[in-house]
């Protein structure tokens, strides 16, 4: 099944080589897979908080990126706050989306799909009753999250089918929403 | 010739043989033949009956997912009325035990090897009756010895039943009322279906699955799988070598059901036979059961990966002219889920009061004394050729090939591996005879 023409190469701005290179590596010492993901926040007013993201431990060792990342979250007026970032809610699903569309763009290249364009649109349902605390049986949270995918790429759409769905099951912000975390929060 | 060290304990009997053979399922008694046939000396060492696995490992209503014209083993096949039909349980403890009769193979049954030892250039097999020293041992005590259990069972509420595949026999041990099967492969959907139609209410947790069609174009899935040639791949010839094995070594069953009537049984008919389906069972906390949001997502991987194999299947039939006799390619409706499948269950409010652990099988090397195991509790070995010289395993999924699992696949394996075998016997022998002529 493998015909010349597949050896014509995707570029989808992924260094695949590099990937597997790591994969590789981590499979043979298996503690420097070991990462921590790090954020740490502040209060500013009202509702909205900033959130300064910097260094993470991963491959043995502290890591240091180039610039701090910073992320602004407050709530709409409707919620009587000043609409100074996004909601909590909508940088999950930020979230959730750029890592789908990572991977989408990862396992493409991976199997060698030239991708032209990839939108996602997501939505989620909420019952503010739970936050609210109106209604106990309503849970705080999403009551589900719709992702469309509309994708122009050199595949079949049974093989951008797969190349969705294989992205789901390595994603681990999908991972993160769709199974049980354990969160200790405490007071330092 | 044994390789009996001069250590040897001299309160238990220790006895000499070229090759020890650990287990008397169908794999041992397949490398008993071979190895029969070239003359070599051996035992087979078995700590229950022959067959043992099937015997009392076994639920009642079991039959094979392959049907009886695939059933063969070196030196004997299937030979009764019913090539199409799938053996039940008893039936296949009756041609394992024919077999072992039939090829004469030298089985000590009620001996439990308790440990296994290098000792000199050769083995040492300690058994609850006594020591074997051998130059080569053949591991074939099964890769499904113990049933897995999440560890997220000891979460569950002190009142909730607990079976595993080993300890469930029949829908009378279950109590009234709702049971959650967890796991979807061809023992989670074969005993969600048994429980619903006993009359108990069923929900089915679903992870990662392998859905295929019992029939397509009018014949069994493994006349297909057989057929075209995919049960032969081998472990060295895989198109992305390592990567692809260990993944194809991890393959859970497929959901496949063994019954004359040929019926397809998966996630739509459960679903219409009133089982309720929620996704792998993630958490229990507080009295509730938490299931995954990825339903979904499974099941389209599941989808997907079934059409795939029916295209290749297609492809393949039509290369070489079959399609001629055959029906048209079918292509099977999408797994349908729930508008918003459950994603968290209070047990004791809906009525479940046993959970059955479908969550697939582990070998168990508690008395393999010898450093070969992976840091996952594996056996490291080049298709059953194992990291100590003279040391070989069989039966373990995609060990050799893709069939090597199941019974028709040990005859290849068993042939293979005994020729190997022999040739390390002679290797050694060379060796110590110009160590001798020096
Ligand atoms: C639920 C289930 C359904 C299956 N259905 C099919 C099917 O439909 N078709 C198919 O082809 N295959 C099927 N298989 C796969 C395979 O054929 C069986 O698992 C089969 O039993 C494997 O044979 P074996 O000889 O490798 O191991 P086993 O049958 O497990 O035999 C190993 C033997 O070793 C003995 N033993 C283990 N430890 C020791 C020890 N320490 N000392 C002495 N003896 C020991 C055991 O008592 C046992 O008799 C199924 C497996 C399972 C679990």
């Amino acid at each position: 099944m493998n015909t010349l023409i597949a050896t014509a190469s995707a570029d989808n701005g992924v260094n695949v080589e590099a990937l597997l290179g790591a994969r590789q590596a981590l499979s043979e010492a298996p503690e420097a897979a070991q990462f921590k993901w790090r954020a740490s926040c502040e209060w500013i007013r009202g509702t909205r908080a900033r959130t300064h993201i910097d260094s993470f431990f991963g491959l043995g060792e502290e890591q240091r990126r180039k610039q701090v990342h910073h992320v602004e979250t407050d709530h709409p007026e409707i919620f009587a706050a000043e609409d100074h970032g996004a909601t909590p809610v909508e940088i999950v699903l930020s979230g959730l989306a750029g890592c789908l569309t990572a991977g989408i763009a990862a396992v493409a290249q991976n199997r060698n799909i030239q991708l032209h364009s990839v939108k996602a649109t997501l939505e989620a349902g909420m019952d503010l009753q739970g936050i609210l605390g109106i209604d106990g049986d309503v849970r705080n949270g999403f009551d589900g999250v719709k992702v469309t995918y509309a994708i122009d790429a050199n595949a079949s759409r049974e093989e951008i089918e797969a190349l969705v769905a294989q992205s789901q099951k390595r994603s681990a912000v999908f991972d993160i929403i769709t199974n049980p975390t354990d969160v200790s929060v405490v007071v330092a | 010739m044994a390789a009996c060290g001069a250590n040897a304990d001299v309160r238990r009997p220790v006895r000499g043989i070229d090759v020890v053979i650990i287990g008397a399922g169908h794999n041992g008694l397949a490398m008993s033949h071979c190895l029969a046939a070239l003359g070599i000396d051996h035992v087979v060492l078995e700590r229950g009956e022959v067959a043992n696995a099937w015997r009392r490992e076994r639920w009642d209503s079991l039959h094979l997912l392959t049907p009886n014209w695939l059933s063969r083993l070196p030196g004997y096949r299937y030979n009764g009325d019913d090539p199409d039909g799938y053996m039940s349980r008893e039936e296949v403890v009756a041609f394992i035990a024919s077999y072992a009769r039939a090829s004469l193979a030298p089985v000590l049954t009620g001996t439990t090897v308790t440990r296994l030892q290098t000792e000199g250039t050769g083995y040492r097999v300690s058994t609850d009756r006594g020591d074997w020293c051998c130059r080569a041992v053949v591991i074939a005590s099964g890769a499904f010895n113990q049933p897995v259990v999440p560890r997220l069972a000891a979460d569950l509420p002190a009142g909730i039943a607990q079976l595993t595949p080993f300890s469930y026999r029949n829908p009378s041990q279950i109590e009234d009322g709702g049971v959650l099967v967890v796991g979807a492969s061809a023992t989670g959907l074969q005993l969600a279906d048994e429980l619903q139609r006993a009359g108990r209410a069923v929900t089915l947790a679903v992870g990662e699955h392998v859905r295929i069609p019992r029939v397509y174009r009018g014949r069994d899935i493994q006349w297909w799988m057989h057929a075209a040639g995919l049960l032969d791949q081998r472990h060295d010839a895989l198109p992305n070598g390592p990567d692809d094995l260990a993944r194809a070594r991890a393959v859970a069953s497929p959901q496949l059901v063994g019954s004359r009537e040929r019926p397809i049984v998966d996630l739509n008919v459960l679903g219409a036979e009133g089982v309720r389906i929620v996704g792998r069972l993630a958490g229990v906390r507080d009295g509730k059961a938490l299931f995954s949001g990825s339903l979904r997502n499974v099941c389209a991987l599941a989808d997907l990966k079934m059409h795939r194999l029916l295209t290749t299947l297609d492809d393949w039939a039509a290369a070489c002219g079959y399609a001629d006799g055959l029906t048209p390619g079918e292509r099977f409706e999408a797994t349908h889920i729930a508008f918003s499948p459950a994603t968290s269950l209070n047990l004791e409010r809906e009525g479940i009061r046993t959970v059955i652990w479908a969550t697939g099988f582990r070998p168990d090397y508690g008395w393999l004394a010898i450093p070969v195991l992976d840091r996952k509790g594996g056996i490291r070995h080049h298709g059953g050729v194992v990291d100590a010289p003279g040391l070989y395993v069989m039966g373990l999924p995609f060990l050799r090939r893709r069939k090597s699992s199941f019974i028709h696949g040990a005859e290849d394996d068993a042939r293979e591996l005994a020729a190997h075998l022999v040739g390390h016997l002679q290797a050694q022998s060379r060796r110590y005879r110009e160590r001798m002529a020096l």
